[in-house]
């Protein structure tokens, strides 16, 4: 069983992991201070397969692939928005990071409820309501790149990017 | 047939490419920094097999170092040295010179009709040629490494036209706070913005640069505006290159935004997001701790110039710091040239060694805990930079520059001589 960590519009890479903390490809040390500017307890209490949600624009800002890989250094399981920033969604599909988009599971999500996401089939269960969401489906190349499990994975296979 | 993004894709593949259609294209360069290029290098290495183990080609592979520069921490160092082994082993030679987008142009690796791709959301700012260009994150750029090649989804395109003359005091730093304000933090993700209009036709490319580096301040993929003769007078001396002079023809906007530019006035972004916008004006008594002048925003020579101008034989209020960065080296040694490097320091600023500065929080006049800066930057956000209960504002050179006078947000149109008002002129005059 999965925790929903509930978050606002506009989180930017700066609040996901300050600049201050980035200069590392260490994962373990970007784990520790995922979200610490919004969220200070996240980084201790987050347990693997937990979810994060979010409003609009989730990972606007810097183009940091820090962001993605602190959340999924952390064991986020998935992270589901309202809407995405556009490089932070294709750097969470590069690393094998689940994103999905569903407007409807965020907005009856208070934060702190029981959650189980079936991500080959994009459906939503907000467990503590007992309530289904089915998320957008993906662009059939994006669903591509999530299938070979992020984009290097997917250019092996192919042998090259086509 | 199209917009101006339509149009240099269709140009890039051959044939007609549509707005929605999902693309694979060859890049003209790839760009990474000391942050963004290990893990780069760490998506590059995993794709050894698939490319030898060489870059798709080393003369249009460009790593930057600007972020940290010179490096402030030992991590920073070791970082650094390992990037330097990495191009060493691949013959990509490291520039050391400013910021990412100003020396990526300044060294003609910019052109009309490029589809270029960083590692750092400003890579936007290259649309001001006339290129494609857009940000995106290390594996993406690991992989335009290793193949040459990305892909995108052709976005659709909002036009912004902008018209009217630039009142006495207001700059294109004014006008982008205002567009960004209209358009909102998220209006533009996922399409290309356009500029167009009088006023752009007017602007210098220092200025365009500005415009189209905060495209993704709205969640902008790009920004862009056509090349013109005013273009082609920049990159004069800069390339021997051809490149093709496209246009949008009979495009179909997502959306039109006009602007009359006559009407604004200098304008602020108060914390936390860049949409947070009003005029100098309306904002009440606001005390600084420290402005910054720089940024791959406004460190440009222009910038600097209308600064200096204001900051001529006076000094900054004893209860105000001030942080001058010049973009580049060729705008550093055209400032000291022009003696305003000498201003700044007489007047009490800390000038730094080009690159970003404090612009991300890591060294040359970070923030402590309650205090409060007004920079040139692009972004506001919380603990961007320093302490994240520092508060950053974001104003033009010359409020900036009124600002450090008086140790609070100050309307520089008190301070300005009006004769240096349109500090252009004399850029494009001192212009080789």
């Amino acid at each position: 069983m999965s925790l929903i960590w509930m978050l606002g519009d506009n989180v930017n890479t700066d609040v996901i992991i300050p600049g201050r903390y980035n200069v590392t490809t260490d994962r373990s040390q970007l784990a520790r201070y995922c979200l610490c500017e919004v969220m200070p307890e996240f980084a201790q209490q987050v347990k693997g397969g937990d979810v994060v949600m979010a409003g609009h624009n989730f990972g606007c800002g810097s183009s940091r692939e820090h962001a993605p890989a602190a959340l999924q250094a952390c064991g986020i399981q998935v992270v589901i928005a309202r809407s995405f920033a556009r490089i932070f969604y294709r750097n969470a599909v590069n690393i094998g990071l689940p994103v999905l988009v569903c407007e409807e599971a965020v907005l009856a999500s208070a934060g702190g409820e029981q959650v189980e996401v079936d991500l080959a089939n994009g459906t939503i269960r907000n467990v503590t309501t007992n309530q289904t969401f089915q998320a957008e489906p993906l662009n059939p190349f994006v669903a591509r790149i999530v299938a070979a499990g992020g984009i290097i994975n997917y250019i092996r296979q192919e042998g090259t990017l086509r | 047939m199209g917009t101006l993004t339509e149009e240099i894709f269709s140009n890039k593949l051959g044939r007609t490419v549509e707005q929605g259609e999902t693309v694979v294209v060859e890049v003209d360069r790839v760009m990474s920094h000391d942050t963004t290029t290990p893990l780069a290098i760490k998506a590059f290495r995993e794709l050894a097999q698939q490319n030898n183990g060489r870059v798709f080609d080393p003369n249009r592979s460009h790593i930057v170092f600007d972020h940290i520069i010179p490096a402030a921490t030992i991590a920073a160092a070791t970082l650094q040295r390992d990037i330097r082994t990495f191009a060493q082993e691949q013959d990509i030679t490291i520039l050391q010179e400013g910021i990412c987008h100003q020396v990526m142009p300044e060294r003609g690796y910019v052109l009309p009709g490029d589809i270029i791709v960083g590692a750092d959301s400003h890579s936007c700012t290259y649309g001001a040629l006339g290129a494609f260009a857009t940000g995106m994150g290390s594996t993406d750029i690991g992989v335009a490494y290793a193949t040459g090649r990305t892909w995108f989804r052709v976005p659709p395109t909002i036009n912004i036209r902008i018209n009217g003359t630039l009142p006495f005091g207001v700059y294109a730093k004014d006008v982008t706070f205002e567009i960004v304000r209209m358009i909102g933090v998220d209006g533009a993700n996922y399409r290309a913005i356009e500029y167009t209009g009088d006023l752009v036709e007017q602007m210098s490319v220092s200025e365009r640069f500005t415009l189209c580096n905060m495209a993704i301040e709205m969640g902008g993929k790009a920004g862009l505006v056509a090349p013109d003769a005013t273009t082609r007078a920049w990159l004069c001396g800069r390339t021997e290159r051809d490149y093709p002079m496209l246009a949008s023809n009979n495009p179909k906007y997502e959306r039109v935004v006009e602007i009359d530019a006559s009407l604004l006035q200098p304008m602020i972004a108060c914390p936390p997001d860049v949409n947070n916008v009003t005029s100098v004006e309306e904002l009440g008594h606001v005390s600084i701790d420290q402005v910054f002048l720089g940024t791959c925003t406004n460190g440009r020579l222009d910038d600097l110039e209308i600064a200096a101008h204001i900051l001529q034989g006076k000094k900054i209020h004893p209860q105000t710091r001030m942080v001058v960065i010049p973009a580049s080296r060729e705008v550093y040694l055209e400032a000291m040239r022009l003696g305003y490097l000498e201003t700044f320091v007489q007047a009490g600023a800390s000038v730094g060694t080009p690159g970003c500065g404090p612009c991300i929080g890591r060294h040359f006049g970070v923030l402590a805990p309650g205090e409060r800066a007004l920079t040139t930057m692009n972004r506001n956000f919380t603990g961007r930079m320093g302490d994240p209960t520092a508060e950053i504002y974001l104003g033009s050179p010359a409020t900036i520059a009124a600002t450090a006078l008086t140790g609070h947000i100050t309307d520089p149109r008190h301070f300005i001589i009006k004769n240096h008002d349109r500090a252009r002129s004399t850029i494009e005059r001192n212009k080789k």
